[in-house]
């Protein structure tokens, strides 16, 4: 088994009980006294100058406090990235999309907040509108942003090696176009919050975010307030997956009332708001020219994309880049190039959903890599295994995998598959696919350009030297980082995990820029780890005082202090342990020496005892321009076996196994490592098979509800074999990197895949819905 | 203009004047401050705010407050006993079942309803009792294997 006493095991959830139970408390569970309802007047046209907003009706309603407009609210330009602040709170002059905000109302009930809102007149000049990246870049589109010429929002062109040179050099060359279609996240727990600026002057926010850092920066810019008086808090978030990684309008309109009117204010998203903010996964249109040896050594990639971002940036930049950045790995691949632009269109931004960037490239590559090898007659796992990257390797653009556990993987997911016995010998209608996975465990650096840690964690010691209390700022939204971070605590300082309690997902508990890239494991695991490290050896210095035992002579584990060089008397120190603990049952009776005993005499010395713990990566990836964006301190490699079966006659696919093998360093808590494996292939069946947000000609979302907007339900997913391949990551605690955005990465290209071995066609357009699987069949029967 | 009802909620006798166009969800959340049950979608999409209504789970925001008049609820708050959780509730802390939890509470109560109308439910049973429960996080699996173990009372692991 393992070296360690609380980490690499499964251990159920510290929130589990309080979920299961009902007590767990959600953003929309919450009220404070005095309490106002608000509410947000968005646009019904997708493009529109805006002449005149009149809001007299609404302020004369009985029971409505406030109205606030672009006027009242400062019109300081905010987004995710600095270079592209191209958002206000609530629109200057025009409207660029069906949702873009207008106003806000608060009032004493919701009914009258939404009523009031119903009452502001707002006179509109219609605009032409654009809802395609062809139709936005045309020569004399109409314009969405003034600052951005053709409608492009960025552009990267980037080029590693020779690749026109070194595709002359290849025997096989194909080029193929590929294109998915917008996601969204379908969290269950639609946005909320509650802001409340109080007599002191500070405001607390209290919200649904992946990002309290950054919710908590972006509202302070925004409003004009030193961010020392503004303080965010998480409660219980009911998921995220990218989209709630971001200050949305929702919290700064909330903060705006609630500085007007001094009172709580509270404001949520419908479900069909929740699709209207979007901030999911872009459309992406992939074209890649790949370029091979006959003996299936890949030489070169081309890969020109062009993202429809909608009306405003959001995390588009990076967007824009990861989609060129992540695809060379996990191969060995010396040229790679790539032309990405990212398109305003008057839809509801795009922004991150997990696997941000990377998912479309990914299932791009990964299916005409199958194709490719299909031509060369060689076996799709050999293939892979052939190319694969190996630990120490450095991609073309300067990424270096510090453990990497590609092979391993490949070869789990094809032995627990039976890939050798199925592959080639499966029965009419039926396919099996392979296809691998690459991701980040961490941004390497921040979303604004700042030299800040990551993350900092403090650990408390309560007096009786029983608990040590783990304050972090990280944010838990499902994925089961609080219970990580107290394992890693509990691990590195020496107690069991009963011991450890934890507090997360509140500004005032230190930095952390909060649940996205795949990063806290890694990097709050690290400062959880420092900052435990310091606990311990605040205790150990002054047992070592007492005891007069050199420090190196002493460690703490299990709850215990442990003398490496035999018995040491200690009696003195119980006896005045029991003194101070008069009146107590619990007193310890052991012949060993208790932590608790080492942590109060620890506290009499010196006070109270407080650990703290920090990290940032070293300087990360290349001096090129967009080297930052796909730098991690380390990275995630995976791969996945598929199988289905298609129905020719009606075009339905069915996926009947998943085999996922994926290389987390070391697992933390091993059940947690399989939820997120398991969910990520349900997001990924979804996008694959049923997943498209819909629009009319109007820009108007035409299924914004989880009834048309279909997500995978428990009887769309097979079960999963889960095969946690272990490495020894050297930059993360204990050997730990990512796990949670990773695993999406194989799901789709595998599906595609099977369908591909399945049928003998590639189908190059997301979602694989019957109509269009059937489509592509009857295409191919006709010979076409 | 309100109307008065008389119903049952976990156990407990309780009586109400509710608008008629209240939902069950809203009364239960706001005027009983029962906020276990969730609300992902108030259109009866996604399954959060599932209740036990006379011994079957029903979507509590497609439910007028009014229309439960006169029935017996059972919402999550009333699966813990005295002697602690609900093997349910256990087997899903115990197996993994719960991640950001949102989707938890209705999924129990499905799970609770389909135990009580067959006993031993195999997969494909539990998997379609839960299909109207939608969880974006686990892909189901755990959820599966949790019900499972209950269902096989509990002889392959609580």
């Amino acid at each position: 088994m393992t070296l360690h006493s609380v980490i690499n095991k499964r251990a159920p959830r510290l929130d589990a009980p309080a979920k299961a139970t009902g007590r767990a408390k959600f953003i929309d569970d919450l009220s404070l006294p005095g309490l106002l309802y608000g509410a947000i007047l968005q646009s019904p046209l997708p493009h529109a100058r805006i002449l005149n907003i009149d809001t007299s009706r609404a302020e004369r309603l009985p029971g409505v406090r406030q109205v606030v407009t672009a006027e009242d609210a400062g019109q300081v330009p905010y987004g995710v990235s600095p270079a592209r602040y191209d958002e206000n709170l609530f629109c200057l002059d025009k409207v660029r999309y069906v949702g873009d905000e207008i106003a806000a109302v608060a009032a004493t009930d919701l009914e009258t907040a939404l009523e009031a809102v119903s009452l502001i007149r707002v006179d509109y000049e219609e605009l032409p509108a654009v809802f395609t990246p062809e139709e936005a870049m045309a020569e004399g589109a109409p314009q969405l942003h003034d600052r951005y010429p053709r409608n492009l929002c960025a552009e990267v062109h980037q080029e590693f090696g020779d690749v026109e040179a070194a595709l002359k050099t290849c025997d096989l060359v194909r080029t193929d176009t590929f294109i998915n279609k917008r996601q969204d996240a379908a969290f269950l727990e639609p946005n909320g919050c509650i802001a409340n600026f109080d007599l002191q002057g500070y405001l607390t926010l209290y919200t649904s975010t992946q990002v309290p850092h950054y919710v908590q920066r972006t509202v302070a810019m925004v409003l004009g307030l030193p961010i020392g008086k503004v303080r965010v808090i998480k409660p219980y978030v009911g998921g995220g997956f990218g989209p709630k990684a971001a200050a949305t309008p929702l919290e700064l309109s909330a903060c705006l009332l609630s500085l007007k009117t001094r009172k709580p204010v509270k404001m949520n998203y419908t479900r069909e708001q929740v699709f209207l903010f979007s901030r999911a996964r872009h459309q992406f249109k992939h074209t890649l020219t790949t370029g091979v040896k006959k003996d299936g050594t890949i030489v070169a990639l081309a890969n020109e994309c062009y993202l429809e971002g909608g009306a405003y940036c959001s995390f588009g930049i990076a967007t824009v880049y990861y989609a060129g950045s992540l695809l060379g790995a996990p191969y060995r691949l010396p040229n790679m190039k790539y032309d990405g632009y990212r398109v305003y269109t008057n839809k509801p931004a795009c922004g991150a959903q997990r696997g941000h960037g990377g998912v479309a490239a990914r299932a791009a590559w990964e299916q005409q890599l199958d194709a490719i090898a299909h031509e060369l007659g060689m076996d799709p796992v050999e293939f892979r295994l052939k190319n694969s990257m190996e630990a120490g390797d450095v991609t073309c653009n300067e990424l270096y995998t510090s453990s990497f556990g590609m092979k391993e993987c490949i070869e789990a997911a094809a032995r627990g598959s039976n890939w050798k016995e199925k592959k080639g010998k499966m029965p009419k209608g039926k396919g099996i696919g392979v296809a691998c996975g690459f991701f980040v465990s961490g941004a390497g650096y921040p979303i604004y350009r700042s030299d800040t840690y990551h993350c900092t964690v403090t650990i408390r010691l309560s007096e009786d030297g029983g608990t040590a209390h783990v304050y972090t700022a990280a944010a838990e939204i499902g994925q089961g980082s609080d219970t990580a971070m107290a394992m890693i605590a509990a691990e590195a300082l020496g107690v069991p995990l009963e011991a450890v309690r934890l507090s997360s997902g509140d500004t005032e508990y230190g930095i952390d820029l909060g649940a996205y890239s795949s990063r806290t494991t890694l990097m709050t695991g690290h400062a959880t780890k420092e900052a435990a490290e310091n606990v311990k050896a605040q205790v150990l210095e002054v047992l070592s005082d007492e005891l007069r035992v050199p420090l190196g002579e002493m460690d703490i584990r299990d709850g215990y202090v442990e003398f490496k060089r035999g018995p040491v008397d200690f009696t003195a120190l119980r006896t005045r342990y029991i003194k101070e603990h008069r009146g107590w049952t619990d007193n310890p009776e052991d012949d060993r020496l208790t932590f608790r005993e080492a942590a109060r005499m620890a506290y009499l010395a010196r006070g109270t005892i407080v650990g703290t713990g920090k990290y940032k990566p070293g300087e990360l990836g290349g001096k090129f321009k967009g080297a930052t964006v796909g730098t991690s301190p380390a990275y995630g490699p995976s791969a996945q076996v598929v199988e289905v079966t298609v129905d020719e006659e009606t075009g339905k696919i069915t996926v009947d196994r998943m085999t996922d093998a994926h290389d987390c360093g070391k697992a933390i808590n091993v059940t947690s490592v399989e939820g997120q494996m398991q969910g990520s292939l349900s997001m990924g069946l979804g996008e694959a098979l049923f997943e498209e947000v819909k629009f009319d000609d109007k820009g108007r979302i035409l299924n914004a509800n989880l009834s048309e907007y279909k997500i995978p339900t428990a009887l769309d997913m097979p079960n999963v074999k889960t095969l946690i391949v272990e490495s020894n990551e050297p930059n993360g605690p204990f050997g730990a990197k990512e796990v949670g955005e990773g695993a999406i990465m194989p799901t789709i290209p595998a599906i595609l895949n099977a369908v591909y071995d399945a049928t003998g066609v590639l189908i190059q357009e997301l979602p694989l819905t019957p109509e269009r699987v059937y489509m592509a069949l009857k295409k191919k029967r006709e010979g076409k | 203009m309100k109307k008065l009802i008389e119903l049952t909620v976990n156990g407990r006798r309780c009586e109400a004047a509710v608008e008629p166009n209240r939902t069950l969800v809203d009364f239960l959340r706001h005027d009983l401050g029962l906020t276990g049950t969730k609300k992902g979608c108030d259109a009866g999409d996604c399954g959060t705010c599932t209740v036990i209504m006379d011994g079957r789970p029903v979507n509590s925001c497609l439910v007028l407050a009014v229309t439960a008049h006169g029935k017996e609820i059972t919402t999550i708050e009333g699966l813990e006993t005295d002697e602690g959780l609900h093997p349910l509730q256990e087997a899903f802390v115990q197996h993994g079942a719960v991640q950001c939890g949102f989707c938890t509470p209705g999924m129990i109560l499905s799970a609770k309803s389909l135990l009580e109308r067959n006993p031993n439910p195999d997969e494909l049973e539990i998997r379609t009792a839960l299909s109207g429960n939608l969880c974006r996080c686990t892909g189901y699996q755990k959820i599966v294997e949790a019900v499972l173990s209950v269902g096989q009372g509990g002889r392959h692991g609580g």
